[in-house]
């Protein structure tokens, strides 16, 4: 009798997994075999392997250039959405400060918003207050990203603080430590998952965005992203997919970072709803 | 003390929503007047709503934008399902070969993929079908890489936490494991379901770069390149500043998303109403 309910287990089993097989499809035929395509295009020039398109790469300093200037722009995003989100998240999950749910899902409504439509209005907006993007490129990029990004690190971040065990907080306070001394010892180990979520969806898309820089900086800032996609309108396919490569790379590395930080799979954008 | 506090954390919380939203309160007060820029004040009208009325291509846009945006969705929600159920009944192995490769689009840059899908398009077009294939379809396939995962990593929870004595609870009274499937995990997994469906709307609705890349002639445009809400105002905003009608149609999509967060709240409350209730009889 038991042996015939396990045989009958592993048949549904078996019936069930074969309903895997069209996403299967789907995945090897549109996100598989695209990117070995990229790699394909990035190590060839008409039809034959070459290294050309490395070589360009590597040698040239204007390409180093706007990955180190793109890498930087990221970093300062990053930064600034994580100081601004991080004692919002803190505020937002904390019941002693806040008990309104509607502000965390108005926190997140502007995703909502159409964000080409919200990047021309962020540009609009720092037209009429002076800050022109032609006059301060720079500037006017920062704060569209800020703008862009914040949204997603608020999201990751008060998802972990919701999970915050506070009584270790006040074990510390109570035991003498000082505020910043809570801070460092009993917050900010309990939220690394958070920061490092928050960190990936804000340096990745940042670095590989070109609307955002595109619009606001009046075209005096070329990121990563907009060079790809300028290479890629000049028909240079090989040094696109190099540098489309190139980004792959950095994905890989943060995707290997998030695993090691983020055990459980749930988090950021996934909780939405 | 805690008071003061309080309020200091409020009106942290005030002034970031404030700055957030500062920008398209700006386009929407502004909607109220036809001057062509921002910090003009040409007199109070409706001016700009009567043209926005009149104005065939934003309409073209903003249908193809929901055209895609549902389609998109209920392929991926098909598909992004069926997966995890299929994934979840699989070896450990192959699970989590399904749970790493959909990780790829989540993590990857957008334009990164957007770049692939296009490559590839003009690839199979060119040396498969001797003519362009970028339309509708690719338009499509490209939405659906863009969500799927979302889908998936919404429905795959679920199946996990559910009960599995329930299903061969099932199977023991006599039903076929299609019936199984439609009476028992089916509505186990309908909320993640319907998260992974919104989801992949919002995602849709939004997206620049992937339409950018995989479009092609097609929907409502007809013969020329499919618009949507991102492409158009991307094209008409590259030098100049918002136009005015697009003033008017934020308007329109800031009180959509208002309503959006209505209905949201008011289910989070009836749900933790709920949640008290349950937690009452117990």
């Amino acid at each position: 009798m038991k042996s015939n309910k396990k045989k009958e287990a592993k048949k549904t089993r078996r019936f069930f997994s074969v309903f895997g097989i069209p996403y299967a499809v789907f995945l090897i035929l549109f996100i598989i075999i695209p990117i070995l395509i990229i790699v394909y295009y990035a190590f060839t020039e008409n039809g034959q392997f070459s290294i050309s398109a490395a070589a360009s790469f590597f040698t040239s300093w204007a390409k180093w250039k706007v990955l180190l200037i793109s890498m930087f722009v990221a970093l300062q995003t990053t930064i600034i959405c994580l100081l601004i989100g991080y004692p919002l998240a803190y505020f937002l999950a904390n019941k002693k400060f806040n008990k309104n749910t509607v502000l965390v899902t108005l926190f997140i409504a502007p995703m909502w918003i159409n964000f080409v439509l919200r990047t021309g209005a962020t540009r609009d907006l720092l037209t009429w207050i002076g800050v022109k993007g032609g006059r301060m490129p720079y500037f006017a990029t920062l704060v569209g990203m800020v703008y862009n990004y914040l949204p997603f690190v608020i999201l990751p971040l008060y998802s972990t603080m919701l999970k915050l065990d506070k009584s270790l907080m006040e074990a510390a306070s109570d035991l003498g430590a000082n505020p910043f001394q809570v801070f460092i010892k009993a917050l900010a180990p309990q939220t690394i998952p958070g920061i490092v979520s928050a960190t990936l969806m804000t340096f990745m898309p940042t670095m590989s965005s070109y609307v955002i820089s595109d619009v606001l900086s009046e075209n005096m800032i070329t990121l990563f992203g907009n060079y790809i996609n300028t290479e890629f309108g000049l028909g240079s396919w090989n040094t696109a997919s190099f540098m489309a490569m190139i980004m792959l790379l950095i994905v890989g590395i943060s995707l290997f970072i998030n695993l090691k930080f983020n055990k459980d799979k749930e988090g950021g954008r996934t909780q939405l709803w | 003390m805690v008071k003061v506090k309080k309020v200091l954390a409020q009106t942290y919380i005030w002034l970031v929503l404030l700055l957030m939203y500062l920008p398209v309160l700006v386009l929407i007060v502004f909607s109220f007047t036809t001057a062509k820029q921002v910090g003009q004040w040409s007199g109070f009208s409706f001016g700009l709503y009567k043209n926005l009325l009149t104005s065939r291509e934003i309409w073209v846009a903003v249908g193809n934008t929901f055209i895609i945006a549902f389609t998109s969705a209920f392929v991926s929600v098909v598909l992004g399902s069926i997966g995890a159920l299929g994934s979840f009944y699989s070896k450990k192995k192959w699970q989590s070969l399904y749970d790493n490769v959909t990780q790829i689009p989540i993590v990857n840059a957008e334009i990164v993929m957007a770049l692939s899908l296009c490559v590839m398009f003009t690839f199979i077009g060119t040396y498969v079908f001797h003519n362009e294939i970028a339309s509708y379809w690719t338009l499509l396939i490209g939405h659906v890489v863009l969500s799927i995962p979302f889908v998936y990593i919404s429905v795959k929870p679920k199946l996990q936490q559910m009960d599995p004595s329930v299903y061969e609870a099932a199977l023991d009274l006599g039903a076929t494991p299609m019936q199984a499937l439609r009476k028992v995990i089916i509505p186990e997994i309908m909320p993640g379901v319907l998260s992974g469906f919104l989801l992949a709307i919002t995602l849709s609705l939004d997206d620049f770069v992937i339409t950018q890349f995989t479009r092609g002639a097609g929907l409502l445009s007809g013969n020329s390149q499919i618009e949507t809400i991102s492409t158009y105002v991307q094209s008409h905003i590259a030098k100049r500043p918002v136009p005015p009608e697009l003033r008017a149609l934020t308007t329109i999509i800031f009180l959509i998303v208002v309503v959006a967060v209505i209905i949201i709240t008011i289910r989070n409350i009836h749900k933790s109403k709920q949640a008290k209730v349950r937690k009452g009889r117990d």
